[in-house]
C-alpha cells in the first residue's frame, strides 16, 4: 500500500494538503518548509516543481516560481532536496507540475528518480488522459507512483470515470472554474456539483482544491470531500515576514482552526486568498 | 480539388501533425476544447457559415488582396516576385480573416465573451474590430512591453472598445499574453470564446487558424493562374512568428512539392546571440501552449524568453503545422536579424513605395539569401503594413542618416 493509500485508510476526514513551490522564497528552504508542515500535522505536502509557464496557476504561485527558478532551483536539485529531507518524514509527498519538465527529463527515469527520492504520487495538470494511457500507464506503474487527475465542474460524468480510474492515491475535485488563488465561498453550484460527485460513489478518495484559503473555507470542503488543498493563501504566508519556522505552524494552525498563542498578524488578516 | 484530401501535411484525427500538436490543457479547459474539436469543421464547413464567411471577407475586409508582380523588386533580385497584399485588408494584415471566422464561430457556440492574446497588436486589433463589428465585449492581453512598442495599435484596440489588459509577468510579450489569455478561460469557460490570433495552442486552434487563413492562397493560385497561366508559383515565401500567415499562404501548396515552401524566422539580434526567436534553430521538441511542437527551452524544460524587434515574431515556439514542413524538409527555413529586417523594409519602401510591417519585412530580407533564376515565380506574403511600426523604423532613420 503507497504512503497515500495508507493515509487515507488510516484517517477518514480532514486531510489538509499544503502546497509549496520549491525553490521558494529561498533556493534551499525546501527542507525546512517540508519539515515544519510534517511537524505540524499536514497530511500530505505537495511540492511545486518551479515552471516558467504554469499555465494552470494563479498569479501567486506563478510569481513564487518565477522566485524559485531565479534562485536557482532546478528538478535534479529538488529531487536531492527531497532524498535529504525524506529520511526525516514519512509524510505522503506529491510532485505537482508541468508536462514539459518531465518530457525533457525523460518519463521513464523521471518517475524512477522521483521514487528513489521519496516522492509518492504526481500531479501534471497538462498531461492529457489518452497520454497518460498510451505512454504514461506503464511507466508510472512500474515506478510506483501514484498518478492524481483533476475534475471541474464541466467535467462529464464518463470522464469523471475515466478520470476516476486512471488516478491512484486520491482525485482533486477543482472546487470551480478558476486559477488557483480564487475567491473562498462556495456558491450552490458548486455544492451541487460536489453532491453530484459525492453520489458517484468513485474509487479514490476527493480532496477539493482552488480557493480553499481560511478555516472556514477548509471546513467547508472537508464536508462535501475527504479534505482539501491549499496553496495560494500558503505561498502568500511564507512571503509575509517572519521566520519560516514560526510562520507555518501558525499558518497551518489557522487553517485547521485550532488556536495558537502568538499568531503572526498577517495571518489573522482578512487576507482573501 | 485534390490537394484537399491528401494526407500528409494535413492534420489527423487526434490533432497532430507527424509527430507535433495535440492538446496538452489542463482540465478546466477541456470541455471547451473538446466542444471545439467535436463541431469545428462541421461549423466551418457548413454552407450558411461559409457564405457568411467570404460576404464578410469580400464586403468588409476588402478581399480579395491584389497580387502584385513587384517589377523593381523583381528586377532587383533576378526573378519575378509577386507580392501577397494581405497588408491592404481592413485592420492593415492577414490577421483579420482568423478573426472573421472565429467570431462567426463564437456566435454559433452562443458565446457572449471575447478574449484574444496579441503580440504586433495586429490580432488584438482584428479581434477587437469583430467585436464591435458584431456587438461582443472584448478582452485583449498584451504584454507589457508589446504595449509600450505598439501604441497605435493599443490605441486603436481602445477606440474600437475593447479592453487592453497590460502582462507584466514572464518577458512581458507576445508568451505570456498567451498564458494570461488561456487563465482568462479557465476562470470563464463556460460565456467566453478565446480567439487565438496564430496557429498555434491546443488543437484544434492550429487546424482552424490554418483553415480561415487558407484564403490566402486560395487567392494566390486564382491570381497566378490569371496573370502567369499557372496556379502553382515556384516558390512561396512567408513569415514564421506562431506561423499563421505562412499556414494560410502555405497551404494549397502543402502537397505541390513542386513549391518550394520558405519560411523565415526572427534572428533578432544573431542565432547565437542569446536574442533570438529563431526557433526551428534553436528549438527541441516539447510542449507550449498546450501543443507539442518545436520550442525554445533550457536543458530543464524551462521555455526560454524570445527576442526579436518584431513583437509579431518575439514567440519561443512555433505552430505543429510548421514544426512538421520543417522537420520533414517540407519547408526550408532562413532567419533574419533586426538589421537585415530594416533595411529590408525602407529597400521595399524605396523600390515599390510600400511600407512594410516590420513582420513581413522579415519575409522581404530573405530574398537577400536566396539565389533565384531569372523565370523563377516567387510569391512573397506581405502579410501587414507598416504603420504600427513607424516609431521603430524613424529611429531607424535618424540613426542611419544616409540610408
Amino acid at each position: 500500500m503507497s504512503r497515500l493509500q495508507s493515509l487515507f485508510t488510516r484517517k477518514p476526514r480532514e486531510i489538509l494538503n499544503i502546497y509549496f513551490t520549491a525553490g521558494h522564497p529561498t533556493l534551499e528552504s525546501t527542507g525546512t518548509i517540508i519539515r515544519s508542515l510534517s511537524d505540524t500535522g499536514v497530511d500530505i505536502i505537495e511540492i511545486g516543481m518551479p515552471y516558467s509557464d504554469p499555465m494552470a496557476d494563479g498569479p501567486t504561485i506563478q510569481a513564487s516560481s518565477q522566485t524559485a527558478l531565479s534562485n536557482g532551483m532546478t528538478l535534479p536539485l529538488l529531487l536531492e532536496q527531497v532524498r535529504e529531507v525524506r529520511g526525516q518524514t514519512d509524510v505522503p509527498l506529491v510532485l505537482m507540475g508541468y508536462l514539459n519538465q518531465v518530457m525533457q527529463y525523460g518519463p521513464e527515469r523521471f518517475f524512477r528518480d522521483a521514487k528513489t527520492a521519496g516522492i509518492d504520487g504526481l500531479i501534471l495538470p497538462d498531461l492529457p488522459l489518452i497520454e497518460y494511457e498510451q505512454h504514461y500507464r506503464t511507466l508510472l506503474d512500474a515506478a510506483g507512483l501514484d498518478l492524481t487527475f483533476l475534475v471541474t465542474p464541466q467535467t462529464p460524468p464518463d470522464r469523471i470515470r475515466a478520470l476516476d480510474a486512471a488516478s491512484s492515491g486520491f482525485l482533486y475535485m477543482v472546487s470551480s472554474s478558476a486559477i488557483t488563488g480564487g475567491s473562498s465561498a462556495f456558491g450552490d453550484a458548486q455544492k451541487e456539483y460536489f453532491q453530484r460527485i459525492d453520489r458517484m460513489d468513485l474509487k479514490n478518495p476527493r480532496l477539493i482544491g482552488f480557493g480553499i484559503s481560511d478555516h472556514a473555507a477548509f471546513a467547508n470542503a472537508c464536508q462535501y470531500a475527504r479534505g482539501a488543498i491549499v496553496g495560494s493563501a500558503f505561498i502568500r504566508a511564507l512571503e509575509s515576514g517572519p521566520p519560516l519556522e514560526e510562520i507555518i505552524p501558525a499558518f497551518v494552525a489557522g487553517i485547521r482552526g485550532t488556536t495558537i498563542q502568538n499568531l503572526p498578524s498577517i495571518l489573522s488578516s482578512t487576507d482573501r486568498s | 480539388m485534390s490537394i484537399l484530401t491528401a494526407p500528409s501535411f494535413q492534420v489527423d484525427t487526434h490533432g497532430y501533425y507527424g509527430p507535433f500538436g495535440g492538446a496538452f490543457i489542463p482540465e478546466m479547459l477541456f470541455d471547451n476544447i473538446e466542444h471545439l474539436r467535436r463541431n469545428y469543421l462541421s461549423i466551418i464547413d457548413d454552407p450558411a457559415f461559409q457564405a457568411d464567411f467570404h460576404r464578410l471577407l469580400r464586403d468588409y475586409v476588402g478581399r480579395p488582396t491584389p497580387l502584385y508582380p513587384a517589377p523593381r523588386l523583381s528586377q532587383r533580385y533576378g526573378s519575378r516576385i509577386f507580392l501577397k497584399r494581405e497588408d491592404l485588408n481592413h485592420t492593415g494584415a492577414h490577421k483579420i480573416n482568423n478573426a472573421i471566422g472565429q467570431i462567426l464561430l463564437a456566435q454559433h457556440l452562443g458565446k457572449t465573451r471575447i478574449i484574444a492574446e496579441t503580440g504586433a497588436g495586429q490580432h488584438g486589433v482584428a479581434t477587437a474590430t469583430v467585436c464591435a463589428l458584431v456587438g461582443l465585449p472584448c478582452v485583449v492581453y498584451m504584454g507589457e512591453l508589446d504595449v509600450a512598442r505598439q501604441a497605435p495599435n493599443v490605441a486603436r484596440m481602445r477606440m474600437l472598445g475593447a479592453e487592453v489588459r497590460p502582462v507584466t509577468s514572464g518577458s512581458r510579450t507576445l508568451k505570456d499574453a498567451t498564458n494570461e489569455a488561456i487563465r482568462d478561460w479557465i476562470n470563464h469557460p463556460e460565456d467566453t470564446h478565446y480567439i487565438i490570433g496564430s496557429a498555434v495552442g491546443p488543437h484544434p486552434y492550429p487546424d482552424m487558424v490554418t483553415r480561415f487563413q487558407s484564403v490566402i492562397s486560395a487567392e494566390m493560385r486564382n491570381q497566378l493562374q490569371e496573370q502567369t497561366g499557372m496556379p502553382n508559383p515556384d516558390m512561396v515565401i512567408a513569415c514564421v512568428g506562431g506561423g499563421s500567415n505562412a499556414a494560410g499562404a502555405f497551404f494549397h501548396y502543402l502537397e505541390e512539392t513542386s513549391v518550394q515552401l520558405v519560411a523565415v524566422e526572427a534572428a533578432g539580434l544573431g542565432i547565437d546571440s542569446g536574442h533570438s526567436a529563431a526557433t526551428s534553430v534553436l528549438g527541441t521538441e516539447g510542449i507550449i501552449h498546450g501543443s507539442k511542437t518545436l520550442l525554445m527551452q533550457t536543458e530543464d524544460g524551462q521555455i526560454i524568453e524570445p527576442y526579436s524587434l518584431s513583437a509579431g515574431l518575439d514567440y519561443p515556439g512555433i505552430g505543429p503545422l510548421h514544426a512538421h514542413l520543417i522537420k520533414t524538409g517540407r519547408a526550408s527555413t532562413y532567419s533574419v536579424t533586426d538589421a537585415e529586417a530594416l533595411a529590408a523594409a525602407l529597400e521595399l519602401t524605396r523600390l515599390e513605395g510600400i511600407i512594410p510591417a516590420l513582420e513581413s519585412a522579415h519575409a522581404l530580407a530573405a530574398l537577400d539569401k536566396i539565389t533565384f533564376q531569372p523565370d523563377q515565380v516567387v510569391v512573397l506574403c506581405l502579410s501587414g503594413r507598416g504603420d504600427k511600426d513607424m516609431a521603430t523604423y524613424i529611429d531607424h532613420l535618424d540613426q542611419n542618416p544616409t540610408a
